[in-house]
């Protein structure tokens, strides 16, 4: 059996983006993306496509690095912990696993960097796969697709949307759906960016009698949700990780600064208060990391069965975040709420990590269930 | 025995089908089942007796520790297939004790090779009970501060004092105490740790009642006790609180252990079936039942995450003070909830829900309070500062 810490190679790809990402991706980067409303650097993803990170789940023949789920999430992580922000779980790996899986010839697109992949999935304020409603209407061998999509991560820079219509049946039928993989400017798809807390890139995606053909298929018809599934999976893995990072990082910025900060004579940090809730949040934060990598290691060698594994660590890693991130504003007290401070960015990011591919209690209901709850 | 993982896991497989008795097949694990032997132990039945000789003969109480102590030279990975496969048979446990859960790793690391030799083949064999004398009334958290005091006596030591909460004293053969052999040198430095016989002349114990109904400790009183020089103090004198805290991270582990569901055994989904429709209606505790699993799945995971770390060499260190806060706690919660879900059945003590429920209250109490592992954590780990 696989061990759950890290291996070599690992520990090498960890210090190596964790290296990388100091210098290129601080956290006065993510408020300079903020400041100037751009919801992410695409010269950073250049250099990361360049590292292999966007090939990061891709075969070597297609250009990719072929590293794995693990190797996956130990770059989001690290990603996570100073908020660095990149199409990585869109494209590299979303996408990615989808696609892969189903065969397509668009991955040395993906690994390369240049194909930026959004999902399209959600149509109401929770994510809900099966109850799909947008249409895709037959229209002799092809379809027309019409409807709205929300909370679309990196919907409007993408160039490329996989979009999950009905084809048959009704909201709410797991059968019936079918997935598109099309170019983001195809007529009739008007993208219309949110206002995202995170300062990140959503957008609600309108279709208007949009034409797709069978080239578009991923998968087969009315099987939708079996080909997004290893891509969804994935997703959920990467961004589980992403937010165990976040908390790692928020984590630390807060000890940094209940070891500096006085009152009353004494470092916050040696009220016993603020120690005990501290060493909490450190058992919090080792207990979720242990589902993160196992969710790594069993899309590694058993992605059928990972369902359970990677919602236990999607539902983890949500609540770990939101404490992390409170414990972060509050024992920061007033300097903590203030914008020129980073722990409201944290905050920020852990709300929308928390909803994005299935809240808390999407994912806990998943692993209840698999114990017969 | 077999250096390849499925082979071994088929051979172990094979030999607990063939060597556990019928009757012990499935049996639940509580104090009239559990086998700790001793000089006095009355088995329960001849297949408990039994099941106890075939697994040590194989090396299966022990099955990590040397084989010639008697354990079973297993490797981690064999061991945990070894306890996967127990649990697939419905096998209990054929020993447990403190000496397999704490002294013998403090005696691997810290004794001599006459202290492993004469006291490890009887812990592996189940002929010795061990109990463990470190409270005292004004020592708990603060262990450091244990007054029991051994004099010099050239030799022989002359202990005087009292310990507390020694679980199962009065039916222990020895045991491992921490005495104060320097009464000038800074609390720390002035402690031994030292082995016992509890038949020698002025050991006395006087049991306990707990609120879970039973009493298994006592007070422990020594009254100018004379114990033997030879072979007495493991490790350095005045050194005790090394070997105290090496072995309290083991005490630590074993009760962190059963947050993950492997102490207890059950899981709330064993019990849905059997619950009273409107309980497993309750929204409410259908999502505390809920949550649980999440964590206990995840404090699994982190258990197996820290052993491989120990296995790697990384070390886990203070970090292990964790597992203890986070398994108790969950251990805790895990029977509030079974409580709740068996409802006004649950409130007899013939149920036999109740008495567990009460004992799980003493998991963060005991081998260090939730509050001092979080001191722990908060100073060793995250470095917090004092002042
Ligand atoms: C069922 C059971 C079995 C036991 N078996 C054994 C045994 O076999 N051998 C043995 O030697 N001992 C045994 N013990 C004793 C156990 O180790 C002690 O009870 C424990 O260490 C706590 O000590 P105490 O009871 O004196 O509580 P105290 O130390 O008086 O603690 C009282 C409360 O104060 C809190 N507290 C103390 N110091 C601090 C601090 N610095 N900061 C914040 N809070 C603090 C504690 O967390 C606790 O909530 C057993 C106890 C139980 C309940």
């Amino acid at each position: 059996m696989e061990k759950l810490v890290d291996t070599g190679d690992e520990v090498m790809l960890r210090d190596a983006a964790r290296g990388f990402l100091d210098d290129a991706a601080p956290l006065t980067a993510f408020r300079a993306n903020r400041d100037a409303g751009r919801p992410y650097d695409p010269a950073l993803w250049s250099e990361m496509a360049s590292m292999g990170w966007a090939g990061v789940l891709i075969p070597e023949d297609a250009g990719g690095a072929d590293m794995g789920h693990r190797a996956a999430g130990i770059l989001a992580e690290e990603m996570g912990k100073t908020l660095a922000a990149s199409p990585f779980i869109s494209s590299a790996v979303i996408a990615a696993t989808a696609l892969r899986a189903a065969g397509s010839d668009r991955l040395a697109a993906i690994a390369g960097g240049e194909a930026l992949y959004a999902l399209a999935v959600d149509e109401g304020a929770k994510h809900a796969p099966a109850s799909s409603a947008l249409a895709a209407k037959p229209d002799g061998n092809a379809f027309r697709l019409s409807g709205r999509k929300t909370f679309v991560a990196d919907g409007s820079s993408a160039n490329r949307v996989l979009v999950l219509a009905r084809t048959s049946g009704g909201a709410g039928d797991a059968q019936g759906l079918t997935l598109f993989d099309i170019d983001a400017e195809r007529a009739g798809l008007a993208r219309t960016a949110s206002g995202s807390i995170d300062a990140r890139d959503f957008a609600t995606l309108d279709f208007d009698d949009v034409a797709v053909t069978g080239d578009d298929i991923v998968g087969d018809v009315d099987n939708g949700l079996a080909a997004l599934g290893p891509g969804l999976r994935a997703g959920q893995a990467a961004l589980a990780a992403e937010l165990g990072g976040l908390s790692a990082g928020i984590s630390a910025i807060t000890l940094g600064y209940l070891k500096e900060r006085k009152q009353f004579g004494r470092t916050i940090g040696s009220f016993q208060a603020l120690q005990h809730r501290a060493a909490h949040l450190f058992s919090e934060i080792e207990v979720t990391a242990s589902a993160i990598a196992n969710a790594g290691r069993v899309l590694d060698h058993d992605p059928d069965a990972a369902q359970v594994a990677v919602s236990l660590a999607k539902a983890r890693a949500t609540q770990t975040a939101r404490l992390a991130v409170m414990e972060g504003v509050q024992m920061h007290g007033g300097i903590g709420m203030t914008d020129e401070y980073d722990a409201g960015f944290f905050m920020k990011r852990a709300r929308v990590g928390a909803e994005w591919l299935g809240d808390y209690g999407h994912h806990a209901a998943i692993v209840a269930a698999s114990r017969g709850l | 025995m077999s250096d390849n993982l499925d082979d071994f896991r088929t051979e172990i497989a094979a030999w607990i089908a063939d060597n556990l008795p019928a009757e012990l097949k499935g049996i639940p694990r509580d104090e009239n089942t559990i086998c700790w032997g001793g000089r006095n132990w009355q088995f329960a039945s001849d297949a408990q007796k039994q099941w106890l000789e075939r697994c040590h003969a194989r090396g299966l109480t022990c099955p990590r520790w040397p084989t010639e102590y008697g354990g079973g030279g297993l490797s981690r990975a064999q061991e945990k297939i070894f306890r996967e496969e127990m649990l697939k048979a419905e096998a209990p446990s054929p020993l447990e004790s403190f000496g397999i859960w704490m002294l013998g790793p403090a005696l691997l690391k810290f004794g001599t090779d006459e202290q492993k030799a004469a006291h490890l083949p009887d812990i592996t064999a189940g002929k010795i009970r061990w109990c463990q004398g470190y409270s005292e009334p004004g020592a708990g958290s603060d262990l450091a501060n244990v007054q029991t005091r051994a004099e010099d006596m050239g030799d022989h030591w002359l202990i005087n004092g009292q310990k507390i909460w020694t679980s199962y004293a009065d039916k222990a053969d020895k045991i491992f105490a921490l005495v104060r052999t320097d009464r000038d040198a800074p609390k720390h430095l002035g402690i031994s740790f030292m082995l016992i016989d509890m038949e020698t002349p002025g050991v006395t114990t006087k049991p306990i009642r707990l609120i879970s109904g039973a009493s298994p400790f006592c007070e422990t009183f020594f009254d100018n006790v004379k114990v033997p020089k030879e072979g007495a103090i493991v490790g350095e004198q005045n050194r005790g609180w090394d070997v105290a805290k090496y072995l309290l991270t083991h005490e630590r582990e074993m009760i962190g252990g059963g947050g993950g569901g492997l102490m207890s055994g059950s899981t709330l989904s064993d019990m849905i079936g059997t619950m009273d429709p409107a309980a497993t209606a309750d929204p409410v505790l259908r999502a505390e039942a809920m949550e649980l699993e999440v964590d206990a799945m995840a404090f699994a995971l982190t258990m197996e995450r820290y052993k491989d770390m120990a296995e790697s060499g990384a070390g886990v260190g203070n970090a292990s003070a964790m597992l203890k806060y986070y398994g108790t706690e969950l251990n805790k919660r895990r029977h509030e909830i079974i409580m709740s879900a068996k409802g006004s059945d649950a409130l007899d003590w013939g149920h036999g829900a109740a008495a567990p429920w009460l004992r799980t209250k003493a998991n963060s109490i005991e081998g260090g309070t939730s509050e001092v592992m979080l001191d722990i954590i908060s100073k060793r780990v995250l470095e917090l500062p004092s002042k």
